[in-house]
Formats: C-alpha cells, structure tokens, sequence
C-alpha cells in the first residue's frame, strides 16, 4: 500500500470525526436540498421534467455534433470582435495567458469563480510567474486568503464557520476582527473592489458557450463577474469544450434549470450574456475579450458513447448536496476540482483511472444523484462502468485498495441505520442497478459481486455491439 | 499539428464525424410562452422580486417616475445614457451627472456615486428579473454603485425568458453584453448566511411605468 493510499484513509477518517466540519456540511447541503425541492416540485414547475428531458436532449446532441459547433461557435466570436484560443490542456491556457499578460504588462488580475481554472491550477501556474491572481467571488476569495482549496463546486467555503473566516480575514488583511458575515462580506467589497479597478486582466469561467451567438454565459449571485467581465481593459473567459450549446434560445431551458438545481433559486441574480468586446458607442466594456477553449481530457471521454454523458453537467452542485457520501466525507477528499458524484466521475475520466482507482468506489449507488441531475445523467450507471474498468486493469494493487475503500464507505453507512434504510429504497427502485443488498461486506465483493452487472451484456459488450451495428 | 487541429481532430476522431460534415437535425428550441395579462404580469414580477428584497413603484407617466426618483436618491446619482432617462428629466435632476462620454470619467463617477439609475429594456415577470440589452447601458451604472433604480416601461413586461428569447433569438446581434438582473447583489458564502451587496448593488428599485413611449 502506498503513503498516498495510507494518508488518503488517515484524512477521511479525520473529516468523518470532525464534527465541526461535518455540522457544517451537513446543514449547507441540507438547506440547499430543501431549497431546491421547493422550487422543482410539481406545484412550482409543472414542467420540471419536461424541462430536464429537454436539456438533456440537447447537450446529446451537442456533443454528438461537438465538431461542428465548436467551428460555428469560432465563426460568430469572430465575427463579433472576439478571439478564440484552443488548449488543449492547462499548461496552453496558462501559457496564453501568461504571454498576453507580458505581453501587456499586466502584474495584477482579477477573478471570477471558474472550477475549470481549478482544474488546471491556474493560479499556481501564473503566480510562479510573477503574476498576482485575485479570486473575487467571496467565497473563493476567502479559500485563497487561507490557502485552501473548495469544497463544493456551488459554495467553495461550505466548511468555514464564520470564526474561521473571521480568523482568515484578520490574519492577512490585518483589519480589525469581525465575526459577523455582514461585516465580513463589506470588507471583502472594500478589498475587492481597488482590485477590480487597478486589474489589467479579468478572468472567468462559463456556464454556456453559446455555438449561433459566439457568446459565453456567466450566472452568478454577488456581481464579481460582472465586475471581471466589464472593468479590465481584457476579459478572457476559460472555458471547457464541452459547455457548448446551439443556440441561445437554449439557455430558456438551461438557465431555468441551473439556478434552481443549484440554489433554489428561479434565476441567479446576474445572468451576463457577453459575444464579444466593447462595441462602438458602447460605454464601457473590455477593449479585448477572449475565449480560451479548453480540452484537457475531455476529446478521451467524448469517445465512449455511454460515458459521453458525464460531460452534459452543467455544476449545479445538486448531485454533492443528494449525496451521502460526499455530505459524509466531503469535498476535500475526492481528489482534483471536482467533488461529490460528477467528481467520482470526471475526475477518474479526465485523469485516467490508475490514479485513483478507489474513486469510481466513493459512493452508495443510493441514486440520489441522478434523481436531482437536471441534465439526467447516469452517475451510477458510469460509475459501475468504470468501477469494471478499475478491477480490469487491476492498476496498482487497485482491488484490494478500492475494496477496503469501499469498504469504509459501507462502515459508516451502516452506522447511520436511517440513512442506510433510504439509500436502500431509493437504490432498490433504480430498475437494474443492483442496490445496497450487493454492498454487503462478503468477501472479495469487488471482484465477485458488485462488479458483475445486472443485465446479461455488459455496458461495454453492448456498446460494441451497437457500434458495430452502425450507432 | 496546431491545438486547434489537434482538438477539432481528436473531437472527430471520438465521434466518427469528418472534417465539413453536415450535424444531425436539431432538437426543436423549447420555448413556451404563457398568456399572462400585463397588470397580473406587473403583480408578479413585484411579487418576485420584492421576495429578493428588491422595491417596485409604480408610476402613471415618466414625470411621476422621475419624482419617485427624486424621493430615492440623496445626494449624488450617476446615470447612464439610456434615452428614457433624458425623456423624464431624471438627467436634469440635481445631484444627478451623466453622458459620461470617456471611461476613466464613468468609471470615476461610478465608484463614487451611491446611486446609480438606468432604464431597462425588459422585465421578466417569472423571476422579477430586469434586463439590459444595448449600447446605452453602461455596464458600471448598474454595478457600482450601492443602489440601483431602474425605470421599466410597463408594456415592457415581459412574461418570462422563453418570451425575451422569442424576441431577441440572438441577442448578440443587439449587443456585446445582455444582462438579466434578479433582485439585490448576494452571498450566502458563509455559513450560508445571507448578505446582500456584495460586490454589486444592496438595493435595487425599479419603477414600473404606464406611460407608452412611441
Ligand atoms: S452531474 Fe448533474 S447534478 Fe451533478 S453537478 Fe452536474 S448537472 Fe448538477
């Protein structure tokens, strides 16, 4: 077994035993559940599932057409003053960036919240080179000042009470101690607020590449995006391939979903469509704006016709909040940016399985997940493909690792009898997903028992088999 | 092999797709546009967006919404270029500065200003949500200063999203940034907290008006 393997265990078991920790979790994702509950149930969206169908069709046929839209997407960015950057991994964007930063003498930037800039460590890569990127959504903005990295993809700094932030705060803006958010909030504004006009660079992720529009579309609740967006002379958005979508018209389905899955809301509060840079007569807005779009791993997973799906998410953050696992063991031991189900998922994917074999294994197969995914992906079902994936290759003593991971999962669930007996039914109701019953501790299970699928062809035969048929 | 060949290739490769070739047939856009009357439309968007902690008024012509603007501000105001504003008076107000026609002078003018008013071009009812689209909106008035009051045309109220993409399909052919405004700048980032203002405005007041412009 390896240190990393050996330290891996040492911090879940911590995180399990931190009861501040896991009060803190436990409550955010609660009030974000319930919150959501009220806004998707059949009285206040009649058209909810409808709505899910919908998106669901469209990312498909996004993807299956990814080629053709990235080119038309190329086209009208273009056409409306923009440049479009390829990457095809993190060292690309940094690069770009960088260059274009010395180019324009740039020391300073600011940004807003962008898990996919957390993917590739964007911030290590620029500050080892001089510059100084500042995070602007408050949350990450804190996480930076403490030199910690987030924990949900939604609320980066779900595990911080309001005395650690008060701590974080005092200790590098030496400013007076204030433990109330309020006052915490304003003095991040005030911080915040002479970086955003002293920056030569904003940066920002995206929700949605919109191909006919050669538009990006940022949602967000506090303003920083906007502000990145609209007071440097430069924006660039960083943004992964798959967050196409066709046609502005589109984002009627998604933004009505995004919102709601996330935070219960009915819209974020700021909604940005941006095709391009400042026009003539416009006011103000960036002089330059670029788009960088970002592969990274992504073309590798477009090429299983199954487990194409995990790339329709749209990080609403619901599935983190459903999930049993991840309200237990909680965002900072899934390893990379990604946490909760969708990290169990794309990270394995992005990365390659041998690095962390155990991964596809953090999780009940409760279902919770795709129940509440407003796009309908299958996470359980992908996450049985690569968990087949993992015994097959048997990378780095990986069975016997991923049992033992497993293993823990299934430890403290059945110390929460209450939470055992739901993840039961809702797993037993999954038609051909095989539940808890197969997660019992029989020997060697792994290999010879929650492997096997419930279906006489395995997803993988059968994909074959469709492929050669001509799908 | 340049990223951009690499990607496009690698993307073709997974998908089994060539180099020029026609995508399958799109889904059909969901859009659905409920009939809603405009005064229960107007009731609505109220409801939405005073559960955000936003303010609606009411005013029957643009001289009425520019008194109810003269009750709100105190002090200095900044406000953008948006025609609607010079037909109110609100641009000759005392206090109330605009036509910033350089960005360093509009820049200064917002970070200072503790009002800023705009027009809006749009409301959606569904989600009490104004929207700015075009060339007259700066950006800043609308996001620096710690209160916003917009002036929204009441035949502008729209019902919902589906309706604003039904008239503008492709809203980058009117502008580089269209923005949908729902309620006040917030944060729930610590302990879930709810604090309002914190980067953008810690109010906003839209006043809804009657009167038709031709
Ligand atoms: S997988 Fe689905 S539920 Fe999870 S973050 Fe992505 S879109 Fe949301």
């Amino acid at each position: 077994m390896s240190l990393i393997q050996i330290q891996q265990d040492e911090k879940i078991r911590s995180t399990v035993a931190d009861s501040k920790i896991q009060r803190a979790v436990y409550s955010a994702t609660a009030r974000l559940k319930e919150k959501r509950s009220e806004v998707v149930s059949a009285d206040a969206l009649p058209e909810y599932q409808e709505l899910r169908t919908q998106a669901n069709l469209i990312k498909k046929h996004t993807l299956e057409n990814l080629d053709f839209y990235l080119e038309e997407f190329e086209k009208n960015l273009t056409a409306n003053g923009g440049k479009l950057i390829w990457a095809r991994d993190g060292k690309e964007v940094a690069d770009f960036i960088l260059g274009l930063a010395k180019e324009r003498g740039v020391k300073m930037l600011v940004k807003s919240k962008s898990m996919t800039t957390e993917e590739i460590h964007l911030n290590d890569h620029l500050e080892a080179h001089g510059i100084d990127p500042v995070e602007t959504d408050l949350g990450e903005y804190i996480i930076q000042l403490a030199h910690d990295r987030p924990y949900h993809i939604v609320a980066p700094a779900v595990h911080m009470t309001r005395l650690d932030v008060a701590d974080v705060l005092e200790k590098n803006l030496k400013v007076e101690r204030e433990e109330e958010p309020e006052k915490q909030a304003m003095i991040a504004r005030r911080t915040l607020r002479e970086k955003f006009l002293a920056a030569g660079i904003g940066i920002s992720g995206g929700n949605f590449l919109v191909a006919d529009s050669g538009a990006v579309t940022i949602i967000e609740n506090e303003g920083n995006a906007r502000l990145t967006t609209s007071a440097p002379r430069i924006h660039i958005a960083v943004v992964g391939i798959e967050k196409m979508i066709p046609r502005a018209q589109d984002l009627a389905v998604f933004l009505k979903l995004l919102g709601r899955s996330g935070t219960g809301q009915l819209l974020t509060v700021y909604t940005s469509f941006l095709s391009g840079p400042r026009r003539a007569g416009d006011a103000d807005g960036p002089d330059e704006f670029y788009v960088v779009l970002m592969d990274n791993g992504r073309t590798r997973l477009l090429a299983d016709s199954e487990k194409r799906q995990s790339l329709y998410c749209i990080r609403c953050g619901a599935c983190l909040n459903a999930c049993p696992v991840y309200r237990k063991i909680g965002g900072h031991n899934y390893p990379g940016a990604y946490s909760g189900p969708i990290g169990a998922i794309i990270t394995p994917q992005y990365h390659g399985i041998k690095e962390n074999p155990w991964l596809p294994f953090a999780s009940s197969l409760c279902g919770a997940c795709a129940e509440v995914c407003p796009v309908k992906i299958d996470i359980p079902k992908i996450l049985l493909e690569l968990r087949k994936e993992v015994v097959e290759s048997r990378a780095a003593d990986s069975d016997s690792f991923a049992e033992r991971k497993a293993f823990q999962m299934y430890a403290w669930m059945m110390r929460k009898p209450k939470l055992y007996a739901l993840a039961g039914k809702i797993g037993s109701k999954l038609a051909g997903l095989p539940g808890l019953t197969s997660f019992g501790p029989a020997a060697k299970w792994a290999r010879t028992r929650e492997v096997p699928r419930p279906a006489a062809k395995s997803f993988r035969d059968e994909w074959r088999d469709r492929k050669k048929g001509g799908r | 092999m340049t990223s951009r060949e690499q990607i496009l290739s690698d993307v073709r490769k997974a998908l089994g797709r060539t180099a020029g070739q026609a995508p399958a047939a799109q889904p059909k856009a969901r859009i659905v546009i409920p009939t809603i009357a405009v005064e229960e439309r107007v009731r609505l968007f109220q409801e939405r967006l005073e559960v955000l902690g936003g303010k609606v008024h009411r005013a029957a012509t643009y001289a009425d919404a520019a008194r109810v603007v003269g009750g709100l501000i105190e002090g200095t105001a900044v406000a953008s270029n948006a025609a609607v504003l010079r037909y109110a008076g609100v641009t000759a107000m005392a206090g109330v500065s605009s036509g910033y026609g350089d960005e360093p002078s509009l820049r200064a003018a917002c970070a200072s200003a503790p009002f800023g008013i705009t027009g809006a071009d749009y409301g959606l009812a569904e989600t009490g949500s104004i929207v700015t689209v075009g060339a007259n909106e700066a950006r800043l008035v609308s996001l620096l200063p710690p209160v916003h009051i917009a002036l929204l045309s009441k035949s502008r109220m729209l019902t919902g999203l589906d309706e604003f993409y039904t008239l503008h399909p492709r809203p980058a052919l009117a502008s580089a940034s269209t923005v949908f405004i729902t309620g006040p700048s917030r944060s729930a980032d610590i302990e879930m907290i709810l604090v309002r203002g914190v980067h953008g405005p810690r109010v906003i007041h839209v006043i809804v008006v009657d009167e038709e412009l031709i």
